[in-house]
């Protein structure tokens, strides 16, 4: 802070040699938190290949509890390979698919390689890259998303950022946005000043 | 409190090498008999009746402000709160956008920002607004509900518009201020200095947007909910009988994170940027999107821009 006060005072107070020293020392932590797209952020995990910046950092995939990898069931011989589109029993039969006409699970789930999700060409891609699948329909979305105005980031608007995947907040199955419960209105003026406990 | 210029803002140079001289000492207990007789501020310290605007202070003066608020700040919350004052980035205008096609109107935001920002809790005080409106009507004041509470929201034929302080860039709230309490940053975001606001809240009345809130009454802030990471120009605990706005989380933002209603959001409608980088998120949107500017016919040239990202 000593040194940011000297910059705010070398400005005011007239003394542009303090000020111009302040700035060279500060200069190298100015550059550090450049604006995002200047230059990678070293340290960044598991930058998506697809994605045209190095800093994205996608959450893990939310699976439910106990459900990945599908390979511990779906390893061949536990449970046989079923390619018939069928409505499903015993398993996974609390997925509601509503998500466009005439889907089923094997048209996003790769039926050779259970832990990976496969796009319309039959390229396999990890659960972790679930933009590249869903983006082959929701282009413009994709799109969006890529350049942070589809979705939420967090972290830091000049630097480090952390991302969400599209089925962070769209259940991939079912995935219209859930609607929420609104946090309470404001108090209205006439009970404003109310005491504890605001308005009724 | 007109009276309050003809007090001279600080005691003359000391002629003697050490210690208080005698003209010195009852000059400043004048000062201050005089001042406390004038305002009937009893409560009101020396130091804080005698202390000058913001933009006024030298580093020390800046200095021993801070150290007083600290300490009057932990005494009172129990716990260290930390009151900064850290400078504009430069090359950097913030600027704002709200995805009115996304927003559900589910008030997080308002929320997070009242716990990020210290606002009173009884009486209630908060920034943020967010108008229920009828999407066959459009965006239309007349047809604005802020106090909605259904259930589950969106609700079927309406959409959001929150509202706060839109920072803009031929601010109104500024021209009007008698005393120069409220001014614009070099990074956009206008402040006000809480120890010079007067209450006037002649700023409420030129605000087009109803951004800004007054503390008619001492404000209420339990110690375990204070955020005790303050900016002195931003959500350091105020006092009552002043003026208090969005300062776009000024102490996030010019540290380089995201504003609270920012990281909030569930719906992600919010987003944030400098607006002088061309590779920024904000520039983007009014790039790239259909953006609308709230009364814009003001010529108040907000830094909060609405759009439709579909």
């Amino acid at each position: 802070m000593p040194r940011d006060e000297a910059r705010r005072w070398g400005l005011s107070g007239g003394l542009r040699l303090v000020m111009a020293a302040a700035l060279t020392l500060l200069a190298p932590a100015l550059r550090a938190a450049d604006p995002p797209g200047a230059a990678p952020v070293a340290g960044a995990k598991e930058a998506p290949g697809d994605v045209d910046s190095n800093q994205i950092q996608v959450p893990p995939p939310p699976f439910s509890e106990g459900i990945f990898p599908c390979t511990q069931c779906h390893d061949g011989k536990t449970v046989k390979l079923n390619t018939t589109r069928r409505k499903l029993v015993d398993m996974h039969d609390d997925i509601v698919l509503n998500h466009g006409p005439n889907r089923w699970c094997l048209d996003c789930h790769s039926a050779e390689h259970r832990d990976q999700l496969h796009l319309v060409d039959g390229e396999l891609i990890d659960f972790s890259k679930s933009y590249l699948l869903c983006g082959q329909c929701h282009g413009d979305k994709l799109r969006d998303w890529k350049v942070g105005v589809h979705g939420k980031r967090t972290g830091y608007w000049n630097g480090q950022k952390q991302y969400l995947l599209c089925v962070n907040c769209h259940n991939p199955h079912s995935p219209h946005f859930k609607p929420l419960k609104p946090l309470p209105p404001p108090v209205p003026p006439d009970q404003i000043m109310a005491p504890e406990g605001g308005a009724p | 409190m007109s009276e309050a210029p003809k007090v001279p803002a600080a005691p003359p140079a000391d002629d003697e090498s050490q210690g208080v001289s005698r003209r010195s000492f009852l000059h400043t207990a004048g000062c201050a008999a005089v001042a406390a007789a004038l305002t009937g501020c009893g409560h009101l310290s020396t130091e804080e009746f005698l202390q000058r605007n913001f933009r006024e202070l030298d580093k020390k003066e800046l200095g021993e402000i801070i150290a007083r608020l600290e300490k009057e700040y932990t005494a009172k919350f129990h716990k260290k709160v930390t009151v900064a004052a850290t400078p504009p980035m430069p090359g950097v205008v913030f600027g704002y956008a709200l995805d009115l096609s996304r927003c559900i109107g589910c008030r997080r935001c308002v929320y997070a920002c009242v716990k990020e920002n210290n606002q009173s809790r009884i009486p209630q005080i908060q920034w943020i607004r967010v108008l229920q409106m009828d999407k066959e009507e459009g965006v239309s004041l007349l047809h604005a509900d802020p106090y909605y509470d259904p259930p589950l929201v969106p609700q079927e034929g309406h959409f959001y518009m929150p509202v706060q302080c839109h920072q803009c860039k031929n601010p109104p709230c500024v021209k009007v201020c008698p005393v120069k309490a409220t001014w614009q940053e070099p990074d956009g975001i206008t402040v006000v200095d809480y120890n010079w606001c007067i209450g006037c809240r002649y700023c409420m009345a030129a605000c087009p947007y109803g951004a800004r809130r007054f503390n008619w009454g001492e404000p209420h802030l339990p110690p375990e909910e204070i955020n005790p990471v303050t900016e002195y120009l931003g959500n350091r605990p105020r006092p009552k009988g002043v003026v208090e706005k969005c300062t776009f989380c000024i102490q996030r933002t010019r540290k380089g994170r995201y504003p609270a209603c920012v990281e909030i959001c569930p719906t992600g409608s919010r987003k944030f940027g400098n607006l002088l980088d061309p590779g920024s998120e904000i520039r983007y949107v009014i790039e790239n999107k259909r953006v609308f500017l709230f009364k814009e016919e003001l010529n108040t040239q907000p830094k909060f821009f609405y759009f439709y990202g579909v």
